[in-house]
């Protein structure tokens, strides 16, 4: 084994211990597994946010995007940035809602607004179902490092299987303490990795970071602005506004917000939360480094990787794989007890809802590796590189979006039926656009499929259009389902009573 | 329209709107391109913006 897999292998294995050793002295009711108790703090809330927000996306896709597509990637700064000052209005909406009312997932929450288990069963499958491609994300990353910092030893493909049997460990020795407290040491890392070589790349190899773009630009011309046909910046805003709208749309980002102490933790992380994106301008200069040091490469992904086996002695190698381990780990590890625990307790049990919470349980356990597997066969399935896979992820989990607003906001405005038909036609759209081989760096705007658009137009992200019938067929359809079986009933619109609210706040 | 309001629809409109006209390399701004330059400042405005909101919020 060499230096760079030795020192991945160690920190994997801190990670996995430092998830066992928190685990002891706490039940393991299905409750605190997937939401912690209620008792998480601020700073706490803050790591485990952050833990999930940067993914294996943010540190090779990031720089792996900037690297095949330059400027379109800027888009990842500014959609986070949006989202959470949507989360500051958002969040203490959710959580006002469920918190009273004792829900512990997003499912729960549609189920009760629109009064229907019906929908709650429908959220969860399209939730899911836009997991897969972003597990697959985390584990394809994991294959990334792993084959690379082996030299050439370990293909990808074997390189894959490990990660995957690495992401189900750390998640059975884990729970959602577990992966708070690798989160801290994730972040550390990650931050100090990617500032160190976010820096040092672009003044070792071209002494400044002004020299380094204006030679990508002499390469390039237009490369470090939306210059392309087809990433434009009518791609990027609509690119933007759909994921700034997804991103709380996740089951496990959802549950985060339920996790909170009190409402006040997410306003306050509204005014910092973004400071946290700056990091992502380091990844993007270590992206233009590596086109101009390792150009050519076959796959956009392994820009930060390639460029980084340039620079860097080998156990340095192996310090930045780690960083990226625990940056597909802990975020994994979140993705899979969100879809085990979404497949079991609100797809099965919403089913039958006779369900015990012990057989609850161990479905949910047992789907685990099932939806490991899952990932696995997505990865195998194409060749797609990270950021087709979270546009992918994102198309589908931003169609929620609509009916969970209005649900909350509006209550008895939309129907249950209305709120269905919406998320199936957006849904449908998007599926439709995938199985026709779309992707974002090559075929993701209206004009692949419609010609002679203005550019305006055929310029927008796809999904977006998708989101744009769905909230048309939420409207009309519920204009239509009105006042029938489908208006929530009164309970979900009022306050709860305070009796309830102490029972929470013990 | 609440000031808070108003205030928080700032971003969307820099970081949506502005960039088709900030879509540029030069001028560059501490050695960024302007493009690159434009959406990093906005992501520090833009936490700025929240902590007055917030501070407008919790008067």
């Amino acid at each position: 084994m060499n230096a760079a897999l030795a020192v991945i292998v160690a920190v994997a294995a801190l990670a996995i211990g430092l998830a066992l050793r928190a685990r002891r002295g706490h039940d393991m009711d299905l409750e605190q597994w997937s939401v912690g108790g209620r008792g998480f703090g601020a700073i706490f809330v803050f790591l485990l946010m952050a833990g999930e927000i940067y993914s294996t996306f943010t540190f090779l896709g990031g720089a792996g995007f900037a690297y095949g597509s330059g400027g379109a990637a800027y888009y990842i700064l500014g959609y986070g940035t949006l989202a959470y000052v949507l989360s500051y209005y958002l969040l203490p909406a959710v959580w006002r809602f469920a918190t009273p009312r004792r829900l512990v997932s997003q499912a729960d929450v549609f189920t009760s607004a629109y009064d229907s288990r019906a929908l709650g069963v429908l959220v969860s499958v399209v939730a899911v179902a836009a997991m897969i491609p972003y597990l697959a994300l985390q584990l394809k990353g994991l294959g990334i490092i792993v084959s690379q910092t082996s030299y050439g030893a370990i293909s990808s493909t074997a390189a894959i299987w490990i990660g995957a049997v690495a992401l189900s460990l750390y998640v059975a020795a884990a729970g959602i303490r577990g992966s708070a407290w690798s989160a801290a040491i994730k972040d550390i890392l990650t931050l100090s990795v990617v500032l160190f070589i976010g820096i040092y790349l672009p003044l070792h190899y071209f002494g400044s970071f002004g020299e380094m773009f204006h030679r990508v630009e002499e390469a390039k011309p237009g490369f470090t602005a939306l210059k392309g046909d087809q990433l434009t910046p009518v791609w990027f805003s609509s690119t933007v506004l759909l994921t700034a709208l997804g991103f709380y749309m996740w089951p496990h980002t959802f549950g985060s917000a339920l996790a909170a102490k009190n409402e006040d933790v997410f306003r306050r992380n509204a005014a910092f939360m973004p400071l946290y994106q700056l990091l992502i301008v380091f990844v993007f200069f270590v992206g233009f480094a590596a086109l101009l040091q390792v150009p050519k490469l076959d796959n956009s992904d392994l820009a930060l990787l390639s460029v980084a086996k340039d620079a860097f002695p080998q156990w340095f190698v192996g310090v930045i794989g780690s960083a990226g381990v625990l940056c597909a780990l802990v975020p994994g590890s979140m993705l899979l007890i969100a879809s085990a625990t979404t497949v079991a307790k609100n797809i099965v049990r919403g089913v039958n809802p006779g369900m015990s919470d012990g057989a609850t349980s161990r479905l949910s356990k047992l789907m685990v590796p099932a939806i490991a597997l899952a990932g696995v066969a997505f990865v195998f399935a194409g060749g797609q590189t990270l950021v087709t896979l979270l546009l992918l992820g994102y198309a589908l989990v931003t169609q929620l979006f609509p009916s969970l607003v209005m649900g909350l906001a509006a209550p008895g405005r939309v129907s249950k039926q209305g709120a269905m038909a919406g998320i199936v036609a957006g849904v449908g759209m998007v599926a439709a656009m995938s199985f026709a081989g779309a992707t974002p760096e090559t075929a993701s705007t209206v004009d692949t499929f419609i010609g002679g658009l203005p550019s305006f137009l055929g310029q927008l992200n796809l999904a977006i259009v998708a989101l744009l019938v769905n909230v048309l067929v939420t409207v009309a359809v519920s204009a239509f389902t009105r006042g029938s079986a489908g208006v929530p009933s009164g309970r979900f619109r009022r306050d709860v009573p305070a009796a309830e609210h102490a029972i929470v706040e013990r | 329209m609440k000031l808070t309001h108003a205030l928080s629809a700032l971003p969307f409109l820099g970081i949506l709107g502005g960039i088709f006209f900030a879509n540029n390399a030069e001028p560059y701004v501490l050695g960024l391109p302007f493009a690159l330059f434009w959406v990093t400042l906005w992501v520090v405005l833009t936490a700025l913006i929240m902590a007055i909101v917030y501070r407008l919020d919790h008067r």
